[in-house]
């Protein structure tokens, strides 16, 4: 079995264990490559048709070809989209310019408790990868949350071979992560064997390109000249710059993502 | 071709300050894997820490990790040989943390064992050694770290390599390379060193593109545990993962517990139509001639395969728990997707992780770290192998409340 293959399979494996186990289960979609990736697993593992709903977490201030993309995409690969906005905070005026973590915590953490709290949902699928950061190199393919989605890392449960927890008590709910075993560059070598449609932000125009997206406030563009995803993969495989380099929020303190995530963040 | 290169997993053990996490620094800037903001800002962190750069802070991702100068969880690191795409699996060394150890460890192939020179064999060097030959990896590179801390003698390197042995032979562990190395200086770790000149044989970088690992089970008999069922517009398809040997469109199949008996009318994967046989790793969907068939938990075997169910047999146990297992508690055993209410009916043998001695015979109780050589029994018979026929089916956890509190190889 070649690689590609083989971290394919893993992921399948673990989407539709996830899916056994919790029927009341979502897939979080930010439209990026690797959760567009995971979305395209899922499609696999169920045969081309998603059991469960889609969540998109809007907190409005996306690039404006991630909506176009969103639109185009829901209706050829038949999503049951939920998208979730914190409607409230952006009425009371939250934005990136006031507070970063603030901003984050309100427009993507908090939308998304309130969804799954609406929903009752047990599972979400989420598509972060250990090599992106170090604190998400961290968890587990299948870890819990609790009441107040606190993520426990320094008592993480014990997770041997594919046997993964399955109980929770009543009110938590888990967070799954089928992609976590993929690197940045295994995500661009699969989407370009695959021929899986990405966010035209992630190719170089005018000499930048991005290489993570999320808000248009937030991210920032990379010198590039890869105008293509071949061009991308030769890229990545001499690069210095890390991944997230682009983006505003882990900046700003070396602990933010910690902190964000024991909060609750993706 | 690079696609078709397969990542080696390695887990990283040994005792607690040996240097584990240096190690990973180390190998990390050595073979140029770091973005340069990562070298400046674990500089800025170690400054504000009041300590030297730390090269273990590369994986010492948590807070609390830095300011203890500990590693709490399991990491992972990937990184490039000539070869190769490596990922290293960083294990912390404390005892307390043995639960994420055993976690790392069970997704390795192959082991890269430190040992502090200087100090020699801890308590930590043995558990973690016992751990990895527990869960079946028979690939090890040993290396012995600080070498610089005893002036590159070779004296002790073979004295510390002849303890070492000694250890690795009683429990069944022929190490692949055997090297002396100074993670913190860069000593044989890419290149062979002039301070060892006594060494002759290759550094460790080398020695991970040389290391052979196990092969795939394709040529075992065939094994496929049901996972889920699904209902694709009225028509049941079957979907798990096949875990040993082959399946082919056409072919005659009986599931276990069950004994249930159909032909495979077609194997479904999305995206490859026309598909007639699947191999072991992959997960695919099954389509028989007779539905309903099928349930979770439930193990297809070639028809006339001589596969027997079991509800009483004999496996080992490494307890991660601080409650001790009782014998006769409750507890849930999982073994692939099978799971089924289970006791300890006896304790035939109660052994000490590290020391490797027997504590106790037909003991009533297995404290953490302890192994067991137990007899189980489950409440419905299951299909089981032993642990080194086909590992997926010889392996399990027994689970207490919510979460896996032991670890189990069936023998």
């Amino acid at each position: 079995m070649n690689y590609l293959d083989e971290l394919e399979n893993k992921s399948i494996y673990i989407i539709r264990e996830a899916y056994s186990r919790f029927k009341r289960m979502a897939l979080c979609w930010s439209i990026g490559k690797d959760s567009t990736a995971l979305l395209w697993i899922a499609r696999k593992a169920f045969f081309g048709k998603i059991p469960f709903p889609v969540l998109h977490i809007d907190t409005s201030f996306k690039f404006e070809e991630i909506y176009e993309f969103r639109d185009k995409y829901r209706k050829e690969w038949l999503l049951d989209l939920i998208i979730c906005r914190n409607e409230e905070a952006l009425k009371e005026g939250m934005c990136p310019e006031k507070e970063k973590l603030e901003c984050c915590n309100a427009l993507k953490t908090e939308a998304l408790k309130n969804i799954i709290k609406q929903n009752g949902f047990k599972a979400l699928l989420l598509g972060i990868r250990r090599d992106e950061h170090g604190i998400r190199a961290k968890e587990r393919y299948f870890s819990p949350r609790d009441t107040g989605f606190r993520w426990d890392y320094q008592n993480q449960p014990a997770e041997l071979w594919d046997l993964y927890k399955s109980k929770i008590e009543a009110e938590h709910h888990f967070r799954i992560h089928p992609m976590l075993h993929w690197t940045e560059l295994d995500v661009w070598k699969y989407t370009g064997r695959e021929k899986i449609p990405t966010v035209g932000l992630y190719l170089a125009m005018g000499g930048k390109r991005y290489r993570s997206i999320g808000c248009a406030p937030c991210c920032s563009p990379v010198d590039s000249k890869a105008t293509s995803i071949k061009k991308i993969i030769k890229e990545l495989e001499t690069t210095k710059t890390p991944e997230r380099s682009g983006r505003a929020q882990d900046k700003e303190n070396t602990y933010t993502m910690q902190k964000l995530r024991s909060l609750g963040y993706m | 071709m690079a696609m078709k290169k397969k990542t080696l997993k390695i887990i990283l053990i040994g005792h607690v300050d040996h240097g584990k996490s240096t190690l990973i620094g180390r190998l990390l800037l050595d073979t140029n894997s770091l973005p340069r903001e990562k070298i400046s800002e674990i500089r800025k962190i170690s400054r504000e820490l009041g300590k030297e750069t730390e090269l273990a802070f590369l994986t010492d991702q948590l807070k609390e990790e830095r300011e203890r100068s500990i590693t709490i969880d399991t990491t992972q690191t990937f990184f490039k040989t000539r070869k190769r795409n490596c990922v290293i699996i960083d294990a912390p060394g404390h005892v307390e943390f043995i639960k994420n150890m055993i976690t790392g460890a069970s997704l390795a192939e192959a082991a890269l064992l430190l040992i502090d020179i200087n100090e020699g064999i801890r308590e930590q060097t043995r558990r973690h050694a016992y751990v990895i030959r527990f869960l079946g990896i028979e690939s090890v590179i040993v290396l012995f770290n600080k070498v610089d801390l005893v002036d590159y003698k070779e004296e002790r390197f073979r004295e510390v390599k002849s303890e070492l042995l000694k250890l690795l032979e009683a429990l069944g562990i022929k190490p692949s390379f055997l090297i002396p190395v100074s993670a913190k200086k860069g000593v044989n770790i890419i290149q062979r060193s002039k301070k060892t000149s006594w060494y002759n044989g290759p550094p460790l970088l080398k020695t991970l593109d040389l290391l052979k690992v196990k092969p795939e089970t394709a040529n075992r008999p065939l094994r496929f545990p049901i996972q889920d069922v699904y209902d694709l517009s009225g028509e049941k398809v079957i979907v798990g993962k096949i875990v040993s040997g082959t399946i082919k469109k056409g072919q005659d199949v009986i599931s276990f517990p069950a004994l249930r008996e159909a032909k495979v009318k077609s194997i479904k994967v999305f995206g490859k139509s026309g598909k007639v046989e699947g191999r072991a790793g992959e997960n695919i969907g099954l389509v028989l001639d007779k539905a309903p068939f099928a349930e979770r938990g439930e193990v297809i075997t070639r028809k006339g395969d001589r596969l027997k169910p079991s509800d009483r047999f004999k496996g080992k146990i490494f307890w991660m728990f601080e409650e001790p297992l009782q014998i006769n508690e409750s507890l849930i055993l999982r073994c692939a997707t099978q799971e089924v209410k289970c006791v300890v009916e006896k304790i035939e043998k109660r052994i000490n992780s590290s020391t490797l001695k027997v504590m106790e015979e037909d003991a009533g109780e297995l404290k953490t770290n302890e192994v067991g050589e137990v007899i189980l029994r489950t409440e419905k018979p299951i299909a089981i192998e032993k642990f080194s026929f086909i590992e997926e089916l010889g392996r399990f956890v027994v689970e207490r409340g919510y979460n896996p509190r032991g670890a189990g190889i069936i023998t």
